[in-house]
């Protein structure tokens, strides 16, 4: 019996793209993205339609003009980067590892309080898809509690120079002395430790002042202020407990927030809900009159089920705005200027880096949530939730539930994921929604799959665009640091 | 690489990886020229079985195992050693697809 190796060629695990009339690869196994010449993207096209043997391909390069060994060394590139695969090679499939038992912390999210005083018809931490059982537990975190969580995170920030504090509520102003203590306190003990601490924080602002302002600005604390847009769309949902809108209270004291706050940039994160669709005047608004360096938006966490949530049609509003600013923000790029659409900023900022995730984002990883009663969880959104505790500042993390729970998260234990070329970036999406959504944080968030593809195919063309245009531009991502 | 251009960081260590090992340590360029014997630089095909776990439509016989060992190696294996001790074992088998019943046993 004879058997001859004739070994026939596909498309390997990739996303092909073009920008700015060239062809592109996105390797989905690696993030990496290599810009094809035209006899590299003629074998893809090739190979697109059907599998081809080795000769089959050579052939064709000879036939469209390549010399023999210029063809060869084309296909051995595009093998060794495994753009192309051939059939006898059976990739293994994705497999979450046991996840690493000591893996240094990076950050800590202090739910300095679970009270608000706000009452935005939306929040998971209080509306009606709220995963929290804050029944019977301490509303506002105690000095003491907050200084076990900095001893915490210095202790197990491994070699980790600038380990990262975010304040957190309910409404993190409403513990502003809990805060200004904290930070005085951490100063020092990360200085004891050989070690600087930074800080952020996330508020309404409606509670700011000049002194709180004052002190933001001097420790370089980043602040994120949670706003939806203008009046009529910043009252829709965020309101009072009787109902009043925010917008008018805010106001003020966010514009003196941005002229005195000039140590980190004041970014807006903005919840996209049903009727608050409107992107374009909401990024005008914050951006050009009130002034914030970058604007970010993300629709609203929620069961799908309710009165707020965000159907298809107001999805489609949202993702044709945002190419519309993604237009724009290319069009700076190429002129060399920052844009403040922060969507498109941190997908440019992973795509620079070649970003493949194990894990949709640092939660239960680098990053840990504390509740006011200092009950630990996978981030600050499973605050005082009892099926998610991972274990107490006082006693460490509970390695079994944490191990648990990275691997059920790990895109390698996502079925779906494992054909989707987004993956890398993705990995699945918000641990979070997908509890709320599907009841397990390690369930796919199958409902916006297709809005993430062509949102990273959108980022794609804009990275390949400024790489052939303007490369330079893209060094400036390569320092900058996911926000979310 | 000449046909694809890295343009994000993973991509540039991908380049590096590849070309680090295409520049790896290659076999046989020392020098002065160190020649091996045996069956480590034997590369030809038909050397064991094919694909299939057959032997019967291999480019060599596989008559052609019982000299490779034979002849050219200096390593202990499980057929006489032509080097040292038994120069004259496969005299009379001149074909050995034909005459290999005239391979006897060695008493050393």
């Amino acid at each position: 019996m004879t058997t001859i190796l004739a070994p026939k060629y596909r498309r390997g695990d990739i996303h092909l793209f073009d920008a700015d009339g060239a062809g592109f690869v996105y390797l989905a196994s690696a993030g990496a993205i290599f810009a094809l010449d035209e006899g590299a993207a003629s074998v893809m096209a090739l190979l697109g339609e059907r599998q081809m043997a080795y000769g089959e391909m050579v052939g064709a390069l000879v036939e469209a003009g390549y010399s023999r060994a210029d063809a060869e060394d084309l296909i051995r590139e595009l093998r060794a980067v495994r753009g192309i695969v051939s059939d006898e090679i059976r990739e293994a499939p994705l497999a979450p590892p046991v996840p690493p038992e000591d893996y240094p912390l990076q950050a800590l999210v202090l739910n300095v309080t679970n009270q608000c005083n706000l009452a935005c018809t939306y929040c998971y931490e209080f509306g009606a898809d709220k995963i929290a059982t804050p029944a019977g537990k301490p509303k506002y975190m105690t000095l003491e509690t907050a200084k076990t969580s900095v001893d915490f995170l210095l202790k197990s920030s491994g070699d980790r120079e600038s380990p990262h504090i975010t304040f957190f509520g309910g409404e993190t102003l409403m513990n502003f002395k809990l805060l200004r203590d904290v930070v005085l306190y951490a100063n020092e003990a990360a200085a004891a430790a050989g070690k600087r601490m930074t800080y952020s924080l996330t508020t309404n602002a409606t509670l700011l002042t000049d002194e709180i302002i004052q002190f933001l600005s001097d420790q370089a604390v980043g602040v994120t202020v949670s706003m939806d847009g203008p009046p009529d769309l910043q009252d829709k949902r965020r309101v009072y407990k009787n109902g009043k809108g925010s917008y008018a209270v805010m106001e003020p004291r966010l514009r003196k927030l941005i002229a005195g706050h000039k140590t980190r940039a004041i970014t807006a994160r903005v919840t996209l809900t049903e009727g608050v669709t409107d992107v374009i005047r909401i990024y005008r608004h914050l951006k050009d009159d009130l002034g914030f360096h970058e604007v970010g938006f993300a629709p609203v966490t929620d069961s799908g089920e309710q009165a707020y949530t965000l159907d298809s049609d107001g999805m489609d509003t949202v993702v044709s705005a945002f190419h519309e600013l993604a237009a724009e923000w290319l069009a700076y790029a190429l002129r060399g200027e920052m844009h403040g659409f922060s969507n498109v900023s941190e997908t440019i900022s992973e795509l620079t880096q070649g970003t493949n995730k194990s894990h949709p984002c640092g939660a239960g990883l680098g990053l840990v949530g504390v509740s006011p009663s200092g009950d630990l969880s996978p981030c600050h959104r499973f605050t005082d939730a009892d099926t998610h505790v991972l274990g107490h500042v006082t006693t460490g993390l509970d390695k079994e539930k944490r191990t648990d729970f990275l691997t059920r998260g790990h895109v390698g234990a996502k079925f779906d994921c494992a054909s989707c070329w987004a993956r890398p970036l993705c990995a699945g999406g918000c641990h979070h929604e997908a509890f709320v959504r599907y009841g397990d944080t390690g369930h796919a968030n199958l409902h916006y799959c297709d809005w993430i593809r062509e949102w990273t195919e959108a980022c794609l063309k804009i990275y390949g665009t400024v790489a052939q245009r303007n490369p330079e531009f893209l060094e400036r991502f390569a320092a900058r640091k996911g926000l979310s | 690489m000449k046909h694809l251009k890295p343009l994000n960081k993973k991509a540039l260590r991908i380049e590096e990886t590849i070309s680090s090992t295409e520049e790896d340590v290659i076999a046989l360029q020392q020098k002065p020229m160190h020649t091996p014997m045996g069956c480590s630089i034997s590369f030809s095909p038909g050397w064991e079985v094919d694909a299939g776990g057959g032997t019967a439509g291999l480019c060599q016989p596989a008559e052609r195992d019982i000299y490779d060992c034979y002849v050219t190696c200096f390593w202990p294996v499980q057929v006489p050693d032509h080097v040292n001790y038994s120069p004259d074992w496969a005299s009379n088998c001149a074909t050995a697809a034909k005459d290999w019943r005239s391979l006897d046993i060695i008493f050393p």
